[in-house]
């Protein structure tokens, strides 16, 4: 922590509610946010991951690092602010704590500081452009609604949100061994959907061209309801990245959890929907007669879906079928249901903003906290903290002397001190030692232009 | 002038000559003026062949053929001195000819780097071998103990493209997976640890990538020597050939609507139903349904809108008026009036935007919930059929428009379209949905006398 870190800005304002001395009502209003930004909010711990370790203490930083990232603001009444930059902590937080956002958004890295912009040319040597720019996914629930029965739309439960944490497993395991990425950070965008920000040197700097690149290299579900293939798997076999993601987590989470959860074979209606992924019409006619002459599970004590899930693949399975497009029917229905759905417009581009980490979504009040993606399938989004619950472990507290780590004695501790030591600090670790480095290397090739 | 040259021999021993010049400087040779426009139009007539190539979404084996025939009809010469001065001179004038733009460059760049692509897949492997050395790729070979540990996972690869491991591509490149953005975007590659294992017979990715990122950097610096030095200089004797070079192919762009000038919001709906393009008519029919349209949807309509006519306010009003049941009046002034007014250059830099050709909306794949793109590449046989019917398309002429669809000739398919809903032959086949309109209301005007 910096000298500049020390004033937290003391807010002693506690809500007065008639009737329970601590009960804060739901909500998502300024006052709340106040209360939010002064006392909770993790500013610092923001303000070094922004920082990527440039906070001037080796000679090898550059200073003028976090003063070029840009920021938004939405405000309350829907105003839209952009182009904030700080060039400290301090800034960074006096203006949250007084502008009291109702959305923050981190966008890139540009050249120069974005409130000189209107100094810089559009085009030619000194432009004001993004240089640097973490790579991020974001995925969103409402995409999948064709395949959850039990939600629609902006809702998410228990029983649909797995589809999120199987979309974290595959993209997080592809991230680190496909394309030797360290630092992720996976964020629950706080009402149906998760956000991943992947903050290597390397992947900051990637290029508009290789963020498309990986971007569809993770493209498998194609298509909209205009279009009937929406997952095509031609080939003999899968690539090796599609044949793990299937063996490790799609097959079984299929079988085993959305399969029988969502009842995907139970109905007339809902197999019907698996059938035209079929693409012999005399296999699926099979299929479908069988499953209408045996409308109520009979002999078997299993759950029908899986009864008819194993008719289905043995059908498919079986060898005697030689038609080129069933060799990967199987896998293609599993994929339909269960691959990530990734929103690519947001990955490719270098200026696209985002919404940044404990933020409070205003529609269900919950703040958008880290995700472990070793623990992923314990999240549960309906036991998220909300605004008012943590201003009344605040309450039930009562007013500290201390003000600094105020969030350890609510809810949001956890999430901040997860935050700190599987993020934060490794990250920072690895840029010093990045930073030392190339100084050092610099001064060695100075060394070696002097020398005779 | 720096060529690099391989030796190839024939069938009767005498050493000829094969050149794949990189272009990297400028030739110094003196050319006759005629000459200097000669060529520069025989090299476009290939590029823009290769154009029309990628719109019809030709295979890579139907582009290598096609460039094999185009360079053969128009670059051709018997002696290969010649062809080599042709080659480098042509390609140094539409330089000077597209650098001048955004949208020029882009558009040489791509065709410049396709053209290269292809040639360097029909050298022989030892003059690709030899290529490769030339540009100092620093990519050292898959050692055979690497190999071995990896060869199934690479075969795994091979096997998914219907490929298979041959003992000839035992020889692999292990480069920073960076490097090949179109072989990760099409999991071509094997990808572990941010390492791409590259085949010798996808090294042209790798040669390609070097090229185009050397071609995008001269491009900005010969517009800059254009505007400040060779466009004055030239006034007299290169200028106006190279101006007229440009806007001979690259036909109107429809930023200012012409003859039918204006529309205004209570004529869209007659308009809609009698002159819009499919792509266009659906765009237009799902926002009447659906009270909405994503980001995609509302450029590719918005800026057709304003191609035909549309004054700013009138667009304003009518975005606000469909979108009302959903989005109300104050947050439709907060989230949408902004991008409408910037495309309509009011905002921001002020670009005035140009309406999308037909080109650039076929190349764009709609994703969940999008509705633009071309509905004749994108839509499922069944909505495309019934679409057209709805258009008033006679079923004989369906089948015609699905046989051209099915060849993948989206803009034929439209243009057959627009002969059977108008009764009437469009010689210069379709490329611009507002020269659909145009046309459309051309037709119409003569019919009945009037504007429809």
């Amino acid at each position: 922590m910096t000298k500049e870190e020390a004033d937290n800005g003391r807010d002693d304002m506690v809500i007065d509610v008639p009737g329970q001395a601590n009960a804060v009502p739901d909500g998502f209003n300024a006052n709340y946010l106040r209360i939010y930004y002064g006392k909770l909010f993790p500013h610092a711990d923001m303000f070094k991951w922004m920082s990527y370790g440039n906070d001037g203490k080796h000679p090898g930083c550059d200073k003028s690092y976090f003063g070029r990232r840009e920021f938004s603001f939405t405000l309350e009444n829907d105003i839209y602010i952009r182009f904030q930059s700080f060039n400290s902590v301090t800034e960074l937080e006096n203006s949250i704590k007084e502008k009291c956002p109702f959305k923050i958004d981190i966008g890139p890295v540009y050249s120069v500081d974005p409130a000189k912009r209107h100094a810089y040319a559009q085009s030619g040597d000194n432009v004001f452009t993004p240089v640097e720019r973490e790579l991020v996914f974001d995925i969103d629930i409402s995409d999948y609604d064709d395949v959850r029965y039990c939600c629609t739309g902006a809702d998410v439960c228990l029983e649909c949100w797995p589809l999120m944490t199987i979309a974290i497993k595959v993209i997080d395991t592809s991230l680190r061994d496909d394309f030797g990425f360290n630092h992720i950070l996976w964020v629950y965008s706080g009402r149906r959907g998760v956000h991943c920000w992947v903050c290597d040197g390397k992947a900051r700097r990637l290029t508009n061209e290789q963020r498309a690149a990986i971007a569809d290299y993770f493209h498998v579900y194609k298509g909209n309801e205009n279009s009937q293939k929406k997952i095509s798997l031609p080939g003999l076999v899968l690539h090796p990245f599609l044949a793990r993601s299937y063996t490790e987590v799609l097959k079984g989470f299929f079988e085993a959890k959305l399969l029988p959860n969502q009842n995907l074979l139970a109905s007339e209606e809902r197999y019907e929907k698996i059938l035209e992924m079929i693409p012999d019409a005399s296999v699926a006619s099979e299929l479908r007669r069988r499953w209408q002459e045996n409308k109520r599970a009979s002999m078997s004590k299993d759950d029908i879906n899986i009864v008819r899930w194993e008719q289905l693949k043995s059908i498919l399975q079986s060898g005697k079928q030689k038609m080129q497009g069933l060799r990967r029917c199987v896998e293609e229905i599993v994929f339909s249901y269960t691959y990530p759905r990734l929103d690519m417009e947001v990955s490719r581009h270098m200026n696209h903003l985002l919404k940044a980490p404990f933020c409070v979504h205003p529609k269900t009040g919950r703040v958008c906290v880290p995700i472990d993606p070793n623990n992923c399938d314990e999240f549960d989004p309906t036991t998220v903290p909300t605004l008012s619950q943590l201003l009344e472990e605040l309450n039930r507290g009562g007013l500290r002397q201390d003000a600094e780590n105020e969030w350890d004695r609510t809810s949001l501790g956890e999430s901040v001190a997860f935050f700190r030591t599987s993020f934060v600090q490794p990250l920072l670790k690895s840029c010093k030692e990045g930073i030392e480095n190339s100084y050092n290397a610099k001064l060695q090739q100075s060394k070696n232009d002097l020398s005779w | 002038m720096e060529v690099f040259q391989s030796h190839r021999k024939s069938s009767s021993n005498n050493v000829i000559v094969s050149i794949l010049p990189f272009y990297r400087s400028a030739p110094p040779l003196e050319v006759r003026l005629e000459d200097f426009e000669f060529f520069a139009m025989d090299r476009l007539r290939v590029l823009k062949g290769i154009s029309d190539g990628l719109c019809r979404g030709k295979k890579p084996e139907e582009m290598e053929k096609l460039v094999e025939d185009l360079w053969k009809a128009n670059m051709r010469h018997p002696q290969a001195v010649e062809e080599v001065n042709k080659d480098i001179i042509s390609h140094f004038v539409l330089r000077l000819v597209y650098c001048r733009t955004e949208e020029l460059r882009k558009w040489f760049l791509s065709m410049e780097t396709t053209l290269f692509r292809h040639r360097f897949r029909l050298e022989s492997s030892e003059a690709q071998r030899a290529l490769m050395s030339e540009f100092k790729l620093p990519y050292k070979a898959v050692s055979n103990a690497e190999f071995e540990s990896v060869k199934d996972k690479l075969s795994q690869v091979a096997r998914s493209m219907g490929q298979n491991l041959a003992a000839a591509d035992a020889i692999f490149y292990k480069v920073p997976f960076e490097e090949v953005p179109d072989l990760v975007s099409g999991r071509r590659v094997f990808i572990h640890k941010g390492h791409a294992y590259v085949a010798m017979n996808q090294v042209v990715s790798l040669v390609v990538t070097q090229f185009r990122s050397y071609i995008s950097k001269a491009l900005i610096l010969t517009n800059r020597k254009w505007t400040s030095t060779i466009r004055e200089q030239e006034k007299d004797r290169l200028t106006p050939i190279v101006e007229a070079l440009c806007t001979s192919y690259l036909g109107p762009d429809y930023s200012q609507p012409q003859e039918f000038g204006e529309i205004s919001i209570k004529d869209i709906d007659q308009v809609a139903k009698t002159s819009f393009p499919l792509c266009m008519r659906h765009l237009f029919e799902k926002v009447k349904e659906d009270h909405h349209l994503k980001h995609g949807g509302r450029m590719q309509l918005g800026l057709f809108l304003k191609g035909v006519g549309l004054k700013l306010d009138d667009a304003l009003a009518f975005w606000k008026a469909e979108f009302a049941p959903k989005v109300s009046a104050e947050r439709f002034d907060k989230e949408y009036a902004y991008n409408i007014r910037h495309n309509y250059g009011r905002e921001g830099k002020r670009t005035d935007y140009t309406p999308y050709s037909c080109q650039k909306i076929i190349s764009v794949t709609p994703g969940i919930g999008d509705h633009h793109g071309c509905p004749y590449r994108h839509f499922s046989e069944e909505n495309l059929r019934a679409a057209l019917v709805r258009m008033g398309v006679s079923s004989r002429a369906v089948e015609d428009v699905m046989d051209k669809v099915h060849n993948r000739h989206y803009q034929l398919a439209c243009t057959l379209t627009f002969e059977a809903v108008h009764g009437s032959s469009c010689d210069a086949g379709i490329n611009h949905p507002n020269q659909y309109f145009i046309d459309s209301q051309r037709v119409l005007q003569s019919k009945n006398g009037s504007v429809a």
